[in-house]
Order: C-alpha cells, then sequence, then structure tokens
C-alpha cells in the first residue's frame, strides 16, 4: 500500500503542497469569490422580497382605492337620492299651489258667474213683473173698464207668481 | 506490472515525482512536486475556472452562475443548519474544503487512462485527508477555546449529566472528540481507497480472463465489465457524499465550537 510505504519519503511533500494548493483555494476562491457570489444571491433575494412587498402593498393601495371609490360613489348616490326628493316635494307643491290658486280663480269667476245671472235673471223677473202688471192693468181696463191702480197690478201680479 | 502477468491494483496510489523534482527541500524536508501535487493543482484551477464562471454577478443568472450559485447556496444551507446564523462566517472554508474534495475525488475516476495519462486521487491518502481533517479540528479547538475559554470544556458535559457521571462521562466524550480528526481523515481516504481497489481489482479480472482465452473473457471478462461499470456509477456517488460527509462534520464540528451544545 503506497499510502503507508512510501509514508515516510512523502509525508512533507504531501503535506506542503496541499498547504500551498489548499491555501490557495481558500485565499482566492473561498475569501476572495465566495463572498462575492453570496452576495450576489444575498441581493437577488433581497430584490425579490423588496418586490413583492412593493406588489403587496400596491394590492392594498388598489384595494383602498377601491373602497374609497365605492364610499364615495354610495355618498353620491344618496345626494343625488336626496336631491331628487326634493325637487319631487317642491314640484308637488308647487303644482299643489298653481291648483289652488287656479281653483280659487275659477271658483271666484264661477261665483262672479252666478252672480251676474242671479241678478240678470232679478232682473228678468223685475221685467216680467213689471210687463205682467201693464198687461193685468190693460186687461181689467179693457175687460171692466175699471181704471186699477199700478200697485195693484203689481201686488195681483205678485200674489199669481208666488203662487205659480 | 502488467507485464508479469500480474496488475498490481496498489499501483495507482503510488506517488512519483515529476519534472525531476525529487530532491527540492524546504528546510530539510523533501518537498519534491509528485502528481499528487500535480493533481491538487489540476482540482484548484478546475475549481477556479467554474467559481470564475459563477462571477458575472448578473441579477437574472445564467446556467453557469446558477450552478456555482447553487453550490454556494447548498454549503450556505448547510452552515446554516448546522451552526445556525454564526455559521455563515465559515461558508469560505467549508465551501473550499467540499468542493477541493469533490473536485479531487471526481477527477480520479474520470477515464483519462484511456488517453494515456496516469489520474491519481489525492484524497485516496491519508496523509491529505489526515491533513484537512487536522485543519478542520483545528478550527474547531481555536474557535472553541477563543470564544469560550475554559468553558468550552463544558461540552465534555453534557446537560443534566448526574454528578457522580460527571468524571466518566467527561472522559468518554473527550475520547470521542478527540478521535473525531482520525474518523473524519479515514473516513474519506478509505472510502477513496476502497472505490478505487475494486474498480482496478475487476479491470484486472477483465484483462487476464480476456487473455487466458475467449471462454474466459466470456465468462469472466464481460460480468466482470459489466460490474465495473456499476460500481463506476456507484463510485460518482460516493466521491460526492463522502466530499459531503466531510463538510457536514466539519460544520457539525464547528457548531460544537461555536454554541458549544
Amino acid at each position: 500500500m503506497p499510502q503507508i510505504a512510501q509514508l515516510a519519503a512523502t509525508y512533507s511533500s504531501q503535506i506542503f503542497w496541499l498547504a500551498v494548493i489548499f491555501g490557495l483555494v481558500f485565499f482566492v476562491i473561498g475569501l476572495g469569490m465566495v463572498p462575492k457570489i453570496q452576495s450576489t444571491v444575498d441581493a437577488r433575494d433581497a430584490k425579490i422580497a423588496d418586490d413583492l412587498a412593493r406588489a403587496k402593498a400596491a394590492f392594498a393601495r388598489a384595494d383602498e382605492i377601491e373602497e374609497d371609490y365605492r364610499v364615495r360613489e354610495n355618498e353620491g348616490r344618496v345626494a343625488a337620492q336626496e336631491i331628487v326628493a326634493a325637487a319631487k316635494a317642491k314640484a308637488v307643491k308647487d303644482s299643489e299651489k298653481q291648483v289652488a290658486t287656479a281653483d280659487k280663480k275659477i271658483a271666484a269667476r264661477i261665483a262672479e258667474a252666478e252672480e251676474a245671472i242671479r241678478a240678470s235673471s232679478a232682473a228678468a223677473l223685475a221685467e216680467i213683473e213689471a210687463v205682467s202688471a201693464e198687461a193685468a192693468q190693460d186687461m181689467v181696463a179693457r175687460i171692466s173698464g175699471a181704471e186699477i191702480s199700478r200697485e195693484a197690478a203689481a201686488a195681483a201680479v205678485k200674489a199669481a207668481l208666488a203662487h205659480g | 506490472m502488467a507485464d508479469s502477468g500480474k496488475i498490481d491494483p496498489m499501483h495507482q496510489f503510488a506517488i512519483e515525482p515529476l519534472f525531476g523534482t525529487d530532491n527540492l527541500s524546504l528546510g530539510g524536508y523533501n518537498i519534491a512536486f509528485t502528481n499528487s501535487a500535480l493533481w491538487m493543482l489540476v482540482s484548484a484551477v478546475l475549481l477556479w475556472a467554474f467559481v470564475a464562471m459563477g462571477m458575472k454577478r448578473s441579477l437574472v443568472p445564467g446556467r453557469w452562475q446558477m450552478a456555482v450559485e447553487f453550490f454556494t447556496g447548498f454549503i450556505d444551507n448547510l452552515m446554516k443548519q448546522s451552526a445556525g446564523a454564526a455559521g455563515r462566517k465559515y461558508v469560505p472554508y467549508v465551501f473550499s474544503l467540499f468542493m477541493f474534495i469533490l473536485m479531487g475525488n471526481l477527477l480520479g475516476l474520470l477515464p483519462l487512462g484511456l488517453f494515456g495519462i496516469h489520474p491519481f486521487t489525492f484524497t485516496s491518502h491519508f496523509t491529505i485527508t489526515g491533513a484537512l481533517a487536522v485543519l478542520s479540528f483545528s478550527i474547531v479547538l481555536i474557535v472553541g477555546f477563543f470564544k469560550h475559554k475554559l468553558h468550552f470544556f463544558s461540552l465534555f458535559v453534557p446537560h443534566g449529566t448526574p454528578l457522580p457521571m460527571i468524571p466518566f462521562i467527561f472522559v468518554i466524550e473527550l475520547v470521542s472528540f478527540m478521535v473525531r480528526p482520525f474518523s473524519l481523515g479515514l473516513r474519506l481516504f478509505v472510502a477513496m481507497t476502497a472505490g478505487h481497489v475494486l474498480l482496478k481489482v475487476l479491470a484486472g479480472f477483465v484483462i487476464n480472463s480476456t487473455n487466458a482465452g475467449p471462454g474466459f473473457g466470456v465468462m469472466v471478462g464481460i460480468p466482470s465489465f459489466v460490474l465495473m461499470v456499476g460500481i463506476s456509477a456507484l463510485e460518482m456517488l460516493v466521491a460526492v457524499i463522502q466530499a459531503y460527509v466531510f463538510a457536514l462534520l466539519t460544520s457539525l464540528y464547528i457548531n460544537d465550537a461555536e454554541n458549544l451544545h
């Protein structure tokens, strides 16, 4: 077994070259290059974590904006409904008022017209009475030749008219 | 070895100095540049080339950057699970350890012999695995005593131990603690050596049975070859698992040092 047979002759060169070469490996690769590779990996991991955190924050912000928008939309809808209700109420009130004034005007005109009708029918009656009294006076004069006073004729006509 | 009619399954572990550096020495110690050192260097360069492809540092990674980040993320997770947040500062060390061992294990399995290159698995030498284990163990000791001072010894007395049991438990825990570097180093060395020996023995069956005649070749050589294909796949798995086990145990030991119990 050369490992044992050659031990005495080769141990020093083996250990010397191992120390030199492994030393180079450790200092050049282990200390020189590995930390840089690790820092690259760390930087990448940090970037990924950071990006994820930012994406999550953006999601949260989007949700917030949506919520805010929804609240404002609801508020707007409520306000619009209030305005519509108020306008409707006002319109109803206005139309009621107009109808009331129109009613009043119409009632006044009806009253006026009725008054006029009453007045004219009274006038007509009075005329009929007068004409009837005259006619009655003439008839009495023609039939009996008696002269009756205008007042008596009028009273007789009135009595006849009142009895229908 | 083959010319004597025998294939030595151990020859693949032999260390040979290269480029005439047989007698290169430092402070009286031989530091010849061997095939083992060469394969360590190849592993290190390939590892560097691989990790360099993850250095584009773009926000949206390409496939190579993704692959490199998979491995750093894997070790990052391992340390986080084993040692918590304090484990992150050990990621460079455990990553280097894991990837270096993984490269060594996998490179040793490449069928480079077909191209005349002699592959060598440096993780099949306990000099190497032992040195790495001792390195991990030293880090545990240094961190443990630096962070917790003498309180680190409370690691050997689990919570709720009855007072009369403390001396025994302490000794048992201490022994199990001291055995760690040996078990850590030997596990990897044994797994890699056993797998390579098995493959080489089966390869010897294929060659020798075929040389003995077509009948033997069909009866012994082909089944052995089929078995080799399966075991090669298994060895790839073992190469990854053993590198993972080494890194995992290192992370668990570091957790002991960082957080005691």
